[in-house]
């Protein structure tokens, strides 16, 4: 068992290492060749900030810089990004990026929306993007960048109701926002969607972990939920979450992840995951913008539609049909027969209706 | 022979040569990462020299090393080594933001306030740890890292509360505008100043493009105001004369105790001085929820060592040190190389200035064997 871990986790790095080192030799070809053939179209370059999570986060900025990769290797557009160590970096960082001929500048996570519109403010001949952050108003060379996370919360919190024989089931926050509360309703929706399809009832309790980052507080809100009898959790807590997958694992219960297929972490307790493809939106938002068109000014909105958000394929844990079912559930959410809601006042009259 | 030795020793030779061989080594650990050394250390020193711009952001970013610095050289100068320079900086930002939401006075009266908000946190954190030194005899180091996190996690707490926090983000609210101390920073907010700005390219890129603020020359003040209380005046010598030999000083009828308070008090002060310009200076104007330290108070003591701990010379070791943190992203941008790299080169320099204190017996070692060999 343990020869086997080692073997894979050795066959992962050599993968990874082989694929940067095709990366970073790719990259040179391809400034070599704009220098010859500079009329193409790879004189855009796109840029990105991380905010203090860094590259290599697991989540949100990973996934974003795995999208603008993606984007450089399709259409050859030059690709950079900055990691950002404080909040106080975000607008050096971005003024960096634009000094280095960068059309483009994503700010991921909403912790740089206030840099991004201070760095659009100053200069107004650049395009800002922010992922995760929609503006009251937004300049003209400004764009949000949202994710209807409701809609796959949704979904998971279905599975979760179709698998829980406990009938209780619970959910981490990181920190309350309205961010989060997409999570927190969409998933409450699911379960009671699930409630009312077995005619049973099923509670769920809710817990933040008031932090994005702490998961020795996620794994005892978790261990907590698990020892009163839930049996399956769905986190949308960050670097918090994977205590909560820790704490599934040592009690052997179910676990749910979010943003990215989280199984490999613990393939035997992650139930599913809830995908929130940022480098999707993130590369298409990109390309748009690449072929000159005028995404300024507005808020996108991402779900399921556009495929940026579902759940991942992998289904070996849950109950035989329940992945099938939440496939049609999904359907009917994209058909607007379902109106996941996202909020508090949403939920309540999702509930009542 | 004796006057290479004579320069050798001096400690602002060693400390150059400490500094070079940290690139040194630097360079070495690129080449066997892969990455083209002479070019990575090339893009660093562009990355900080390369325009007017980068001048102004390195001296933004060195700002609050160069005042912690301070603030840490000062303890060091009575013989306490003050770690805690980081929770007192912490406990300085949340003090003169939380001053700095609550209070709206016109800039006269609300500058000073929210700088004296920073000032006596930092102060009372450091004067608690120089307190339990003093009166219990409970070594500062100690009880100056649990200070560290008892900061950290009230900062969280702080932020967290929903008079502070702003909705949607990982903060605070920015403090009033009214608290700024960006240079013109109001002013070039407005139409008419982002006009005039501008024109003209310097202008534009050194004030209107950073957070160019007044903390840089307080820094400067304070360097010669405190190396002036620590060397022209009878504190100073009884500070320096606790920390030169505490038992000879209270045989002389120095108040030791009462000293080791004073340093710390002045030490925190200095301290939440640095945080109170970083957050009325520096944009996001406010405090985030911190995951984890973020090392201004820590680099202090890198600074502080560099410095050999006089006050002016932290200046120096400051605008190294911002610009290696500053540059080193450049490095991570332009190469590639992991940002992680420039902590390394950090790490060499303060390892080797620390080393530097056996250069001068090995020099001696090395001109005596020399005049041996002359007879």
């Amino acid at each position: 068992m343990k020869f086997k871990k080692a073997m894979a986790i050795g066959l992962a790095a050599a993968m990874t290492l082989s694929l940067a080192a095709c990366g970073g030799s790719k990259d040179k070809e391809e400034k070599t060749s704009d220098s010859k053939t500079s009329d193409k179209k790879s004189d855009y370059s796109v840029a990105m900030i991380t905010d203090t999570g860094g590259i290599n986060d697991q989540s949100f900025n990973q996934s974003a810089w795995e999208g603008l990769q993606e984007l450089s290797e399709e259409t050859g557009a030059d690709v950079n990004y900055i990691e950002s160590k404080q909040a106080s970096d975000f607008v050096t960082n971005l003024e960096r990026l634009g000094d280095s001929g960068a059309t483009l500048l994503w700010g991921i996570g909403y912790a740089c929306a206030d840099a991004v519109l201070e760095a659009a403010d100053s200069n107004p001949d650049l395009q800002y993007a922010v992922v995760d952050n929609s503006y009251e108003e937004t300049p003209d060379n400004v764009t949000g960048v949202m994710f209807r996370a409701q809609e796959p919360s949704f979904m998971v919190g279905y599975v979760a109701g179709k698998t829980t024989e406990s009938n209780k089931v619970g959910f981490v926050g990181g920190i309350s926002s309205g961010l989060i509360d997409q999570f927190q309703y969409g998933y409450e929706a699911g379960v009671q969607y699930a409630a009312k399809e077995l005619g049973k009832e099923i509670e769920v309790s809710v817990q933040y972990a008031e932090s994005f980052s702490d998961a020795a507080k996620g794994k005892a809100i978790a261990s907590k939920m698990y020892s009163d009898g839930c049996d399956v959790v769905y986190h949308a807590a960050g670097g918090s979450g994977t205590g909560v997958i820790e704490a599934a694992k040592e009690a052997g219960k179910w676990v749910i992840g979010v943003d990215r297929d989280q199984a490999y972490l613990a393939p035997d307790n992650v139930l599913t995951s809830a995908l929130k493809l940022v480098g999707k939106a993130v590369k298409e938002v990109s390309m748009e913008a690449m072929d000159g068109e005028e995404i300024g000014g507005q808020t996108l909105t991402f779900g399921l539609e556009e495929e940026c958000v579902g759940i991942s394929e992998e289904h070996k844990n849950m109950p035989e049909g329940v992945y099938e079912a939440t496939l049609e559930i999904g359907e009917k959410i994209k058909s607007g027969e379902i109106e996941v809601p996202s909020t508090k006042d949403e939920y309540e009259a999702f509930i009542t209706k | 022979m004796d006057k290479t030795a004579k320069i050798l020793k001096k400690p602002f030779t060693m400390t150059i040569i400490a500094i070079l061989c940290g690139f040194l080594v630097a360079g070495i650990i690129l080449s066997i990462a892969g990455y083209p050394p002479f070019h990575s250390l090339s893009v660093l020193i562009q990355g900080v020299f390369s325009g007017p711009k980068h001048i102004s952001n390195v001296i933004i970013k060195s700002t609050p090393l160069i005042l912690t610095g301070i603030g840490v050289a000062f303890a060091f100068k009575t013989g306490l080594f003050n770690i805690g320079a980081e929770g007192q900086f912490i406990m300085g930002c949340v003090a003169s933001t939380t001053v700095g939401i609550v209070c709206d006075f016109p800039a006269v009266i609300q500058i000073p306030l929210v700088l004296a908000a920073g000032v006596i946190a930092g102060a009372v954190f450091g004067g608690l740890v120089g307190f339990l030194k003093a009166r219990f005899g409970i070594h500062e180091v100690l009880t100056s890292i649990m200070f560290n996190w008892i900061a950290l996690y009230f900062s969280n707490w702080i932020c967290n509360l929903e008079r502070f926090h702003k909705p949607d983000t990982i903060g605070t609210y920015p403090v009033n505008e009214s608290s700024y101390t960006m240079i013109l920073g109001k002013w070039k907010t407005t139409k008419e100043g982002k006009e005039a700005l501008l024109s003209s390219d310097f202008l534009k890129d050194t004030i209107l493009k950073t957070d160019v603020n007044a903390g840089f020359i307080a820094a400067i003040i304070l360097a010669v105001l405190v190396s002036f209380l620590l060397y022209k005046t009878t504190k100073g010598f009884e500070l320096r004369a606790v920390g030169a030999n505490r038992y000879a000083a209270e045989f002389t009828g120095i108040n030791v105790n009462r000293n080791i308070l004073h340093s710390m008090v002045i030490s925190g002060g200095i301290c939440g001085l640095a945080a109170a310009f970083y957050i009325t200076g520096n944009s996001p104007h406010g405090i985030a929820t911190l995951a984890a330290f973020e090392n201004t108070g820590f680099n202090a003591l890198g600074v502080c060592l560099i410095a050999g701990s006089s006050p002016v010379g932290c200046i120096f070791a400051g605008l190294l040190f911002g610009g290696l943190l500053y540059g080193g992203q450049s490095l991570q941008y332009e190469v590639g190389a992991p940002s992680e790299i420039i902590n390394i080169v950090i790490g060499v320099i303060v390892f080797f200035v620390a080393l530097t204190h056996i250069i001068p017996p090995l020099v001696e070692r090395f001109s005596k064997g020399g005049k041996k060999h002359a007879k």
